[in-house]
């Protein structure tokens, strides 16, 4: 009998993803979905959806899930997370939603030390709205609202949201990852289950910034954007942890 | 139980505890700034959450998520607060989600003032955000009503899955009466569509976002059945003295007082005036109305705003009879005089 070596996580629904080819949503969704069935706590997470490409979210994670405003997805999950303190709570975000109109929800969520894990998907662009500059676009970077690329006199520079968060008391764990390559995917993965556990322990705020592509509104190829990726986006949003409490590294080892 | 003496906001804010609320989220913004006061004393006491946001819009949020979480939850604001939620409220409504959001009015536009008014009836029988829905809206006069319109809320809130506002102004959250708190345990309704996490049972999905055209419109059809029902069911009215009454006064929460007081004066010099006074704004208890308009000639709307419900009791009565304003604004307040002075100009229009 042939013997089962890897399987599609139960994690994810058996739905068609409605991303574009070679997006690393896909990718991402994934690393979260199998973080959530490796610890078993599927039956007992609620995952928040935010307004974005990732709106969707609520199709694709086999869970208990609630679609939020732009912006305010770590709003309602400190809603639900006072509800249900025993749950595991998440929200997924992009840069649009968490960078910009979201940014007052992000800091003061980070800053309660609210109990709840948060992805956030760095790609410079506002994707689901046809690429239009965001927060976190490059200097240089030319975009649909950016068309000679940023100019720090006129759109300012981009925000490190990992950095400033990182600042906060209330922050338990905060990591920069990237998927660009198999290695850093795996990366991501500890990443996430390390911010998963955070919350698990009741530690505080937990948060992974992803760096990823977007091949679609950067007029790349898939392969090219991850080059990109690598070449740009890295040198200017380090990848690393940047906070890991005291009790975290300890819960950890 | 004895009756206490407290202020219109207190009051509704012990009446949601007693009502099952443990989840109040808001932010601070006179003059409702009392009711999370006291809540933020009184929650955990019972085992609850009280937390300050960091903006209005924040705070509906977390409303949203507790309700779609399956928890009775509260929040309270005063107008400008009030505009600021008003996009999380139209989530809300889609998602079919209870809630109660207290407005406790302040005079407006803009920054406008922290002195009562009444200048956000249109925003809260209208619907408040963006989008077909309609919230329900109750407007007691009293701070016994506060309270056990408080509870009467939340009660509506879950059978419906609608959020409910209760709009009273300044001068009632800050007013102080005896009150007496019903002893009965309030109704509890089954929420087995809260997002619990799936244990033994589907995936729960709580989301406002419909794709195809006919897939939100179904919605909104199913809105609109439901709007339909509690309309036929749920509409409140008090009328006084409009049996025989040839001048009916319309007038709503505090400014129904006032005009109760007017419509005594009048009835004492032999003017036949009545008062109606909806006590649901939406759905507006246009049979009532009609029927405390029966024997009348005119009717004169005391509002302290523009005349914002003129449009509304217009359609009541079909234009049958002439309906007049006279309204305060700004945070002023109308006296029973001012009123009554109406009323006798409008009984020479109409008795010569």
């Amino acid at each position: 009998m042939d013997k089962v070596i890897a399987s599609r996580t139960k994690g994810l629904t058996d739905v068609p993803f409605h991303y574009c080819p070679g997006c690393a949503h896909g990718i991402v969704h994934r690393l979260v979905a199998e973080v959530l069935e490796e610890l078993e706590i599927m039956e007992k997470t609620i995952g928040v959806a935010p307004v974005g490409c990732s709106v969707f979210a609520y199709n694709y994670f086999n869970m208990d899930m609630q679609q939020a405003p732009h912006g305010r997805a770590p709003a309602v999950a400190t809603g639900i997370k006072r509800v249900h303190p025993h749950s595991v709570v998440f929200t997924y975000q992009g840069d649009g939603d968490l960078a910009a109109i979201g940014t007052a929800e992000i800091v003061h969520a980070a800053a309660r030390g609210e109990n709840i894990t948060v992805i956030f998907i760095n790609n410079t662009t506002y994707g689901m709205t046809g690429g239009q500059s965001a927060p976190t676009t490059l200097l240089g970077q030319k975009t649909k609202t950016t068309p000679l690329g940023r100019d720090k006199e006129v759109n300012g520079y981009p925000i490190r949201v990992a950095e400033m968060l990182s600042t906060l008391e209330g922050a338990a764990y905060i990591a920069r990852t990237a998927v660009f390559d198999p290695p850093h995917v795996n990366k991501t993965k500890k990443a996430i289950t390390k911010a998963f556990n955070t919350q698990l322990k009741g530690l505080g705020f937990s948060m992974v910034e992803v760096l990823a592509n977007c091949p679609t509104n950067w007029n790349m190829t898939p392969l090219d954007s991850l080059e990109w990726l690598k070449e740009n986006m890295v040198p200017y949003y380090p990848l690393g942890e940047f906070k890991v409490s005291e009790e975290v590294d300890r819960n950890a080892s | 139980m004895p009756k206490e003496l407290m202020d219109g906001n207190r009051a509704m804010a012990e009446a949601a505890v007693r009502a099952g609320c443990r989840y109040f989220f808001g932010y601070p913004i006179t003059p409702q700034s009392e009711i999370p006061e006291y809540l933020s004393l009184r929650l955990p006491q019972v085992g609850g959450v009280y937390l300050q946001a960091e903006s209005e819009v924040s705070a509906i949020n977390m409303v949203y998520g507790a309700a779609g979480a399956g928890a009775r939850v509260l929040t309270a604001s005063s107008s400008p607060g009030i505009s600021l939620m008003s996009e999380g409220i139209s989530y809300i409504a889609a998602a079919e989600l209870p809630c109660v959001i207290i407005n406790v009015m302040r005079g407006g536009p803009g920054l406008g003032n922290i002195a009562p008014a009444q200048g956000d009836y249109n925003q809260a029988v209208r619907g408040i955000g963006h989008g077909d829905f309609n919230l329900i809206v109750l407007a007691p006069n009293s701070v016994q009503e506060m309270a056990d319109y408080t509870i009467l809320a939340f009660e509506l809130a879950d059978k419906y899955r609608n959020p409910v506002m209760i709009l009273v102004d300044g001068l009632l959250g800050q007013m102080m009466e005896p009150v007496e708190f019903k002893e009965e345990p309030p109704k509890q309704f089954p929420k087995p569509w809260a997002t619990t996490g799936a244990k033994d049972r589907p995936r729960n999905i709580i989301n406002t976002l419909f794709i195809e055209p006919e897939e939100l419109e179904r919605l909104n059809l199913k809105l609109q059945e439901k709007y339909e029902q509690i309309k036929q069911e749920e509409c409140r009215c008090e009328n006084y003295l409009t049996e025989d009454a040839e001048i009916i006064v319309a007038a709503f929460g505090s400014c129904s007082r006032i005009a109760k007081a007017a419509v005594e004066e009048a009835r004492e010099l032999g003017i036949k005036a009545g008062l109606c006074r909806p006590i649901t704004l939406w759905p507006f208890p246009e049979e009532s109305v009609r029927k405390a308009a029966q024997k009348a000639k005119a009717c004169l709307t005391a509002e302290m705003n523009a005349g914002q419900m003129v449009f509304d009791v217009r359609m009541a009565l079909k234009d049958r009879i002439p309906v007049h304003h006279y309204g305060r604004m700004g945070g002023a307040v109308p006296t029973p005089g001012e009123i009554l002075a109406q009323i006798k100009k409008i009984e020479v229009q109409i008795n010569g």
